[in-house]
């Protein structure tokens, strides 16, 4: 076999992904979860592309994204609007509404009253942003988060708004954010996915997620979420079959490797020898994903900050102690999603719930990465696909009452990685219906995103039957006011 | 239509990657190598991608009112410049498009800065030299009428008209074609690309090398007409047809579109001519009496996502549906992004916003409702339904495997008729609620017009489809062809034959597999026989020097390619190799082995799939075709294969390498059943070690032995009977893998330890290869 052509072919696209490694790994190991189909090669657009990035320097290297599905109600989190108290059970006015569309749910309601939060808002920090009650721990790292009250979206209903949120499109089978950032920036570590997804589910009414959410589309299957679950096999698969000793693995892939050997001199074929080194990395990823999620080594000051719940695996609290470690390891994108936030109804009780799950742990979070010195370089997003109306869904009951879907003005809080900290950005109108300043669209805080990550969202592009597409589909411009 | 000679250029960014330092010689001496400059294979390219978007057929986004994708549009005064022209035949000096693209003023290049796209030095010696040369246009290739060109002569090489064509064009590239394959790799190959089913012991035994009783033609011959044949094409039909177990969306409750599947599977099996595959599927509603297997075969347009998400707006769900609808026709029958033109005019293709609606008006006229409730409510097929009751199974829809004796329905076509007639709108930005003009239904004259004497519904869609005018339909389907066999079609973007889409690397040859493919009735076997009877087909796939420098993509072919199997035909060999498969065909999906959770941790709770009830007995052992899909959450070992998820019309899949599949076949419950039952049946079987081994790996190789690799079997399987018989507590745990029965009196160290050397077996990159 002539190994210096091989090695030429091989070593192209070694230089191409290893050139996405910062964290300096042996030339043995590829840099994201992949060694590509060696002669492939990408196309020269996709060369350019590479070459191109970063395309400024970064101020996040990584993203930790928890994602509340089922959209929970900014009037009862960040959006604080006394008049909904003061009118409560008044019609919403018609010049408010504008006539704007409605979900099925609520389109036929002969009448649409106003429902003030059931909980009391204070003032936190130097921002005095107000936060709700239910959300203590978070009033606590206030001067170290953004909170975006003008958020804005195209979908009316959960599938569509959320698939929005990851990919940039309503429909169509686009790659989610954590397959463009692997596909642009690749990974840190050799022995992990480039992009991690961590379920949990609260009790709250519940919305699905579907593993399309963190699918690759159009781009390289490499590039695909892998879902942690909290069963004995953190990632499928992983786990050896019983009484194979991690021993017995290493003689039965050293045979393996032996007999494809033989197969690589008399075939020639560069994809054989990419096999054997799959399996070699399967088999480092055996030992580094255990050591990921066990918990027991993390020290009580830990488990104190993230609660209880982060030693019972599966939980949201257990999945942000998870994605601090796997964060830090350098996994570039750790997509977590809590169920359970779609109050049509029992709001008040579900929204407490739901906010008692998550709090603690997302506020632990961030103190966690600011006191390992992380934070600056880890982007932490919080936030659902959409807002809820300021109407009631059916009749307000003593104590009760719910909230259908309202895409036009929600929020989201942002913090590290080159936000500025303790910042309320944006407003509503007082009814917390429309959006009076600063709007930030899907697709803008998409840009945002990628812009802290040291990416141009017009320019990190992949052409799939004759179009460049991007994250932020046609539009989307990024947010200077959020910058740091 | 007229393909010029050399279509070097157009490869040249491939050996780019692997010579960056060299390309410069390269692109020299290759321009230089051009008789002439061809539009269609030169200019073009250069010219969609850079310039189109801008100054392409998107009216309302070009810019200074000038368009360059016509030769009209491009050759007409300029606008803005009076006097000045953009192109002027053979004079550079002249054409503005020259000056443009070679300014040293940021505010006056082309393509601007801002537009992240630009041209590279030899883009602009192409541009320069076309102009020279006349600056001529030519229709885009796909999209004229295929005509059968003059096969090159016969070489002593060839077997058939393919090898002459490929033949010639590797002369061209001074490549030679490898030696012929092995027998038992041609026997392997053969059974993979046909059946999807590796061939037993004793298939290799009974063709040997082919000089015995049996010729390869037999071995073709028996494999077309074996079942599986059918179900090995389906899976490529499903990926395009986007069929999927569940609704999609949301709840993604289940649904039964799955006696689509039989059908689609009997209608290859009975080798229906591809024009009648294609007319039922778009309207065999409406064929003339049409019988109820015809109407079946319209759930080709139901297999896409329904919403039952409470609260959703009808009309909004009803438009999306028709959307899927006419992409997955585009793309997957005729080849072409018409998506691309729902919101806008096409920037790179002849295909107008007004085009895109007539198309969509075909398949605007169905009584299909947006939302028919949400998943509590839930039926299993959708208005319109198709019900069949005992009789019609028993009749001509007996290949439908229904075992149960409740009727079926399925979600198919059907038409509005008279006052009930919808009238189309061109939806402004492609959304729902913004109609704008009415359009009445046809198909873009770019492509062929539509014959005035045809019925303006889908059978009259159907009819366009398969004329023999049609510049797509055959030569998109026989490429999907060549690139089920090949790996990677004659077009290498099987799904856009339009200006963005690659350029064919044999066009004649794709040209004359089309025309031939229609002039002998759109005979799908008779194309498959012709390609594996090629001596093309029949090479060795080892790997040259001369290969890796020349054409490391084996764009050409002077080699077979390895590919890896699919997601499907992996647990197929797996199964079979092991004697474990259950060969049924048909029926309801089955659910097999699945990791715990997999289904729960994704789910809304919501429907009867929300928790994932493993199948048992037969259903753990049938083909992968016939794994339930939820859409939601597609099988996790499917999709770490590269299986489609089934979200959209798919026409290819990738072929990734990773660590997961790499854990998959080490750790998957199938595969350790699989290896446990073989190392069971042959540990009775045979006394003998060393025969054991031998027999397993025949089977699951598709091979004999080399001495080397019976070495390092032999020693491993010593040192795990060692391991075992040292270690009696692991023999239990090992074997008691899956449910298939297990016998106490087998639970041996030998068998424990052939367990482990079948393992191994499966786990080889030859295994799951097609060599």
């Amino acid at each position: 076999m002539e190994k210096e052509l091989l090695e030429q072919g091989l070593n192209l696209n070694r230089r191409k992904f290893l050139s996405k490694l910062s964290l300096g790994v042996g030339s043995a190991a590829l840099g994201s979860l992949l060694i590509p189909d060696l002669f492939k090669g990408g196309s020269p657009d996709e060369e350019a592309i590479m070459a191109a990035l970063p395309h400024f320097a970064p101020k996040a290297k990584r993203v930790i994204y928890l994602f509340q599905n089922g959209a929970p109600s900014q009037l009862e989190s960040f959006d604080y609007k006394p008049l909904l108290n003061k009118n409560m059970g008044q019609e919403l006015p018609e010049s408010i509404r504008k006539g704007q569309r409605l979900t099925g749910m609520t389109a036929g309601q002969s009448s649409f009253p106003l429902v003030g939060s059931y909980f009391k808002f204070n003032q936190y920090g130097e921002s005095r942003a107000w936060i709700s009650e239910i959300f203590p721990h978070t009033a606590s790292v206030v001067d170290d988060i953004c909170i975006v009250k003008s958020m804005h979206t195209e979908a009316i209903n959960h599938d569509p708004a959320l698939t929005f949120f990851q990919t940039g499109a309503q429909v169509g089978n686009r790659p989610s954010m954590g397959s463009w950032l692997s596909y642009g920036l690749g990974s840190e570590n050799s022995n992990l996915p480039a992009f991690c997804v961590l379920l949990s589910r609260g009790k709250g009414n519940g919305q699905g997620v579907y593993s399309k959410l963190w699918s690759n589309g159009f781009l390289d299957a490499t590039h695909q979420g892998v879902q942690f679950s909290n069963s004995e096999d953190p990632v499928l698969y992983l786990k050896d079959p019983k009484s194979m000793s991690r021993d017995e693995r290493r003689k039965m892939l050293d045979q393996i490797s032996a007999m494809n050997d033989l197969s690589y001199r008399e075939f020639n074929d560069p994809a054989i020898s990419a096999k054997i080194q799959q399996y070699e990395m399967a088999f480092r990823m055996q030992t580094a994903v255990p050591e990921m999620t066990d918990v027991s080594k993390e020290p009580d000051s830990i488990i104190k900050m993230y609660g209880p719940d982060c030693l019972v695996p599966g939980t949201y609290a257990a999945n942000c102690l998870l994605a601090r470690k796997l964060s830090e390891s350098g996994v570039r994108f750790v997509q977590l999603y809590h169920q359970g936030w779609d109050q049509h109804g029992d709001l008040p009780d579900q929204m407490a719930m739901q906010a008692k799950d998550v709090d603690q742990a997302s506020a632990a979070l961030i103190k966690d990465l600011k006191q390992r010195g992380l934070l600056d370089e880890t982007l932490v997003i919080w936030g659902g696909e959409f807002g809820r109306t300021n109407y009631c869904q059916g009749k307000i009951q003593p104590n009760n009452y719910g909230r259908d879907h309202h895409p036009r003005a929600f929020s989201i809080w942002m913090a590290g990685g080159g936000v500025k900290s303790g910042m309320v950005y944006g407003e509503t109108d007082e009814f917390g219906y429309n959006i009076t300043e600063n709007p930030v669209h899907v697709h803008d805080f998409q840009a945002t995103m990628l812009h802290l990550m040291g990416i141009d969202h017009e320019r990190l592009t992949y052409k799939h039957l004759g179009r460049r597409y991007r994250l932020t589909d046609v539009s989307g411009k990024v947010v200077k006011d959020l910058l740091a | 239509m007229t393909i010029k000679k050399s279509h070097i250029l157009a490869f040249l960014p491939i050996f780019a990657l692997f010579f960056s330092c060299q390309e410069k010689n390269k692109e020299a001496s290759s321009l230089a190598k051009i008789d002439q400059v061809s539009y269609n294979f030169h200019v073009r390219p250069i010219l969609s991608d850079k310039c189109f978007a801008c100054h392409g057929p998107d009216a309302n986004k070009r810019e200074a009112d000038l368009r360059l994708d016509t030769e009209e549009g491009a050759f007409a005064a300029l606008k803005e410049s009076p006097g000045k022209f953009a192109l002027v035949s053979g004079k550079i000096e002249e054409s503005e498009v020259y000056h443009r693209i070679t300014s040293e003023d940021p505010g006056e290049l082309m393509p601007p800065p801002e537009s992240n796209l630009a041209l590279t030095e030899n883009e602009i010696a192409l541009i320069k030299r076309w102009i020279e040369e006349g600056a001529q246009y030519e229709p885009h290739w796909a999209f004229t009428r295929a005509e059968k060109p003059v096969v090159p002569k016969a070489t002593e090489w060839a077997n058939n008209e393919i090898d002459q064509f490929i033949y010639n064009k590797l002369l061209e590239k001074g490549l030679k074609p490898n030696p012929k394959a092995q027998p038992y790799e041609l026997i392997k190959r053969a059974s993979l690309d046909l059946t999807g089913l590796p061939p037993s012991p004793e298939v290799l035994d009974r063709f040997k090398d082919f000089s015995g009783e049996y010729s390869y033609e037999d071995l073709l011959d028996g494999l077309l007409s074996d079942p599986s044949y059918g179900e090995k094409l389906a899976v490529l039909w499903m990926d395009i047809s986007r069929y999927a177990d569940s609704y999609g969306y949301q709840d993604d409750n289940i649904r039964t579109q799955w006696p689509y599947r039989d059908w689609v599977i009997h209608a290859f099996n009975e080798n229906l001519p591809y024009d009648d595959f294609i007319t039922w599927q778009l309207a065999g509603d409406l064929l003339p009496n049409a019988n109820k297997e015809q109407i079946l075969a319209t759930a080709f347009n139901r297999n896409h996502k329904y919403t039952e998400e409470g609260g959703v707006i009808d009309e909004e769900y009803r438009i999306e549906y028709v959307l899927d609808k006419t992409n997955t026709f585009s793309k997957g029958i005729l080849g072409i992004t018409m998506e691309c033109a729902q919101c806008h005019d096409h920037k790179y293709d002849p295909f107008s916003q007004k085009d895109y609606y007539e198309f969509f008006a075909f398949f605007n006229n169905t009584p299909e409702k947006g939302y028919e409730g949400d998943v509590s409510i839930s039926k299993p097929a959708k208005t319109p339904v198709l019900w069949m009751d005992h009789e019609d199974l028993s009749g001509i829809m007996e290949f439908i495997n229904y075992q149960d004796s409740s009727k079926l329905s399925v979600s198919v076509m059907g038409e509005l008729e008279g006052e009930e007639k919808r009238t189309t709108y061109i939806l402004d930005r492609g959304v729902y609620d913004a109609p704008t003009i009415p359009v009445s239904a046809s198909t873009p004259a770019s492509i062929l017009e539509f014959p005035e004497d045809l019925e303006a519904n889908r059978l009259g869609l159907a009819k366009w489809t398969v004329n023999r005018d049609n510049p797509l339909t055959a030569r998109v389907f026989v490429n999907l062809i060549w690139q089920e066999i090949f790996g990677t079609g004659i077009v290498k973007s099987a799904g856009d034959f339009g200006m963005q889409g690659d350029l064919p690397s044999h066009p004649e040859l794709l040209d004359w597999l089309a025309v031939d493919f229609m002039e002998n009735g759109w005979d799908i076997k008779r194309l498959l026989k012709q390609i594996l009877s090629s001596a093309t087909y029949q090479q060795s796939a080892e790997i040259t020097k001369e290969h890796l420098s020349i054409d490391p993509e084996n764009i050409y072919l002077a080699r077979a390619p390895r590919l890896r199997l699919t997601a499907e035909n992996i647990q197929d060999l797996v199964l079979a190799s092991s004697g474990l498969l259950h060969q049924e065909l048909g029926g309801p999906s089955v659910k097999p082995y699945q990791p715990e959770g997999v289904w729960e941790a994704a789910s809304s709770g919501r429907g009867v799939l929300a928790t994932y009830i493993q199948d048992t007995g037969k259903n753990l052992y049938r083909r992968g075709l016939y794994n339930f899909i939820k859409l939601t959450v597609p099988p996790p070992k499917a999709i770490i294969f590269d299986a489609s998820n089934r979200d959209q019309c798919e026409v290819g899949r990738g072929r990734t390498n990773t660590p997961l599949q790499a854990l998959v076949m080490l750790n998957d419950p199938m595969v350790l059943e699989a290896s446990r039952v073989l190392a069971m049946n042959l540990g009775s079987q045979y006394d003998n070690d060393l025969e054991a081994i031998e027999n397993a790996f025949k089977r699951i190789l598709c091979r004999n032995m080399k001495s080397e690799e019976k070495d390092l079997l032999e020693s491993y399987f010593e040192d795990q009977l060692e391991r075992f018989e040292n270690n009696k507590d692991q023999i239990k745990p090992t074997l008691e893998v899956g449910e298939y029965p297990i016998d106490p009196s087998q639970e041996t160290a030998r068998n424990a330890a052939l367990m482990q050397v079948i393992v191994s077996l499966y786990n080889l990159e030859e295994t799951i290869t097609k060599i």
